[in-house]
């Protein structure tokens, strides 16, 4: 048996060339969403004060001083973009969790109560049928701004999504033989629905909530370009992109950078997105 | 059918009411005194009080809501806070220019993302499907403000071929109504497009698997023809029901686009009402975009009928 052993070895490296090679997306969409993770996490050991205004040095250029050039506060670009990945990320993390969480125990309630199911899932259509952004900015001119009054904004909109499809998962596995064994078997209800169903909806979910995790970062900046979102004392890729829209044509690079980063993490989470549905559940068809 | 188009609107019409109450209770609810801003920064405790009493706000809850939703059904959506103009009027100074923005998005966009996706499943796995599917994947993540400054920065500023920003009326230059429409509905039209190529592409490739396909590719029928003629229309209902929740999407954009634009439309009306914290604005607006996605739909279900016969019993 002895002389197997470094055949299986020598694989190891082999089967990670492999599972990059089979899974690009994943990998490659993994690997950005990783390093902006850590460069959000180090952006103050990294980076300048994004908060410094340096009167003298408005609307520079990008340079060997400032590589992304200032804004018309003269603050340095590079910093606030680089500081624009906290508050982008933290609220797409929070949203992601806080929406799958609410939108699974609704879903699970619809659809495995049967008095609830009707009366919640129209209550969801309802949700559904106020445009996004507008629920949203609505929700958020009702309170103090904070990133905790942007999370709830942004989560309540996404709910009834995850309400739809966890329901359609606990309808095709109620009629499954293991179900209805479980339920011949004398299952009491909260037995049944964590122990048989609720696995079921997992793989899904997961793939759902980087789907909603990247839905999260675009309307966080589409709230704070309006004007709606995050305070503006905290840098975030939406309101840089605002205060600088009077400043395209002078400074194209004040907008360029922090539109180009939020592009580039939606992009990357959104295809590790399609690499882990590839991998996790391949007959879930995209934000349906 | 007649059954199904009643069970249709019943449902549109319960969606509807309890869209209105959610607006209501929304706007009641919240914890910041709506009065307190009505009546100024300077404003005394006793101002306030009138204020309270002259908008019915100390009237029991469904009293309120009973005035609000009476009045609603006569279609008066409210007064203005600060102009102190019907809600109303307002909608219609500004639906103008957001109706021409959604019909210029419609008009180039739904056309190029049927073809782009025809041709995606046409070639599928292969190098036009990948570019499409690129394509798709960008229209999704590229948050539409970036993408409006970016057409104005290259198309506006540096080869200056159309206007930066601005909206004409049609009744006053029909160029100048074009010419300002060609860069917002680029970037209105751009997720959308992702949207629809994406369903175009799924729903043409469950077709092509069928059995019928593969008897007319025998019988030696042209490939356009059995894209478009044996292909394309089988897949016409996912593909319309796709178009409904793009309606959706399309509604949200142009809050963004005419931002981006300057364009004095509904969405410029809501998001500067939303900054001065107009509340009858916000809900008149909010109601009206609810109840045109809803109507929107009901029309995709109904004209299933019309796309696929088998649909009709």
């Amino acid at each position: 048996m002895s002389h197997v052993l470094p055949l299986a070895r020598a694989s190891t490296a082999h089967q990670a060339w492999r599972f990059i090679r089979r899974n690009p997306s994943l990998v490659g969409g993994g690997v950005v969403l990783f390093a902006a993770v850590l460069l959000a996490v180090a952006a103050p050991c990294i980076t300048g004060d994004p908060l410094t205004m340096v009167p003298a040095q408005r609307l520079r250029p990008p340079s060997p001083a400032y590589l992304f050039g200032t804004d018309s506060f003269g603050r340095d670009v590079l910093a606030r973009t680089v500081h624009g990945a906290r508050i982008s990320l933290a609220v797409g993390f929070l949203v992601a969790i806080s929406a799958v969480a609410c939108g699974l125990a609704i879903g699970l309630v619809a659809g495995s109560v049967r008095l609830a199911g009707p009366p919640l899932m129209r209550l969801m259509d309802a949700l559904m049928a106020i445009p996004t952004i507008l629920l949203a900015v609505a929700l958020i001119s009702l309170m103090q701004a904070s990133v905790a009054t942007v999370v709830i904004a942004i989560t309540i909109p996404e709910i009834p999504r995850v309400v739809r499809l966890v329901r359609s998962i606990v309808l095709v596995a109620r009629e499954q033989p293991y179900v209805e064994a479980a339920i011949a078997g004398g299952a009491r209800w909260h037995r049944l629905v964590l122990r048989h169903i609720l696995p079921s909806t997992i793989p899904p979910l997961i793939v759902q909530a980087t789907y909603i995790c990247a839905s999260a970062i675009l309307l966080e900046a589409t709230l704070s370009f309006l004007g709606a979102g995050s305070p503006p004392e905290i840098p975030s890729w939406g309101n840089m992109i605002a205060s600088s829209r009077l400043y395209l044509e002078r400074a194209p690079w004040t907008i360029f950078y922090p539109g180009a980063a939020l592009a580039v993490i939606v992009l990357a989470i959104n295809i590790f997105g399609d690499g882990l549905r590839d991998r996790l559940d391949p007959r879930l068809s995209r934000r349906m | 059918m007649i059954a199904y188009v009643l069970r249709r609107i019943a449902s549109l019409v319960v969606v509807m009411a309890l869209v209105a109450m959610a607006v209501f209770l929304l706007l009641r609810l919240a914890p910041g005194d709506p009065t307190a801003i009505i009546a100024g920064d300077n404003a005394t405790p006793v101002q306030i009080a009138s204020v309270r009493a002259r908008l019915g706000l100390d009237d029991p809850l469904p009293q309120q809501f009973y005035r609000w939703a009476t009045a609603l059904l006569s279609g008066d959506l409210g007064v203005s806070i600060f102009s102190n103009t019907p809600v109303a009027e307002l909608i219609g100074q500004r639906i103008e220019p957001t109706l021409s923005l959604a019909f210029a998005t419609l008009l180039f966009a739904v056309p190029v993302a049927v073809l782009l996706g025809i041709l995606a499943a046409w070639s599928a796995g292969g190098v036009a499907d990948r570019l499409a599917m690129a394509i798709s994947v960008a229209g999704f993540s590229l948050p539409g403000f970036v993408v409006g400054y970016f057409l104005v920065y290259v198309f506006a500023i540096r080869l200056k071929w159309l206007p930066v920003q601005g909206y004409t009326p049609i009744s006053q230059d029909v160029a100048s109504w074009a010419s300002h429409l060609i860069l917002p509905a680029l970037t209105l039209g751009l997720a959308f497009i992702a949207l629809i190529a994406r369903m175009t592409r799924t729903a043409l490739l469950d077709v092509l698997a069928e059995d019928y396909i593969r008897t007319a590719n025998a019988k030696g029928v042209s490939t356009l023809s059995l894209l478009l003629k044996h292909a394309l229309r089988n897949a016409g209902v996912p593909i319309v029901t796709i178009l409904g929740i793009g309606a959706a999407m399309l509604i949200g954009g142009v809050v963004v686009t005419e931002t981006v634009f300057n364009i004095p439309g509904i969405g410029r009306l809501v998001v500067d009402a939303i900054l001065k914290r107009d509340y009858p604005i916000i809900q008149g607006v909010i109601l009206v975009a609810s109840g045109v996605y809803v109507v929107i739909n009901l029309l995709v279900d109904l004209s299933y009928t019309l796309i696929d016969p088998r649909i009709r019993s």
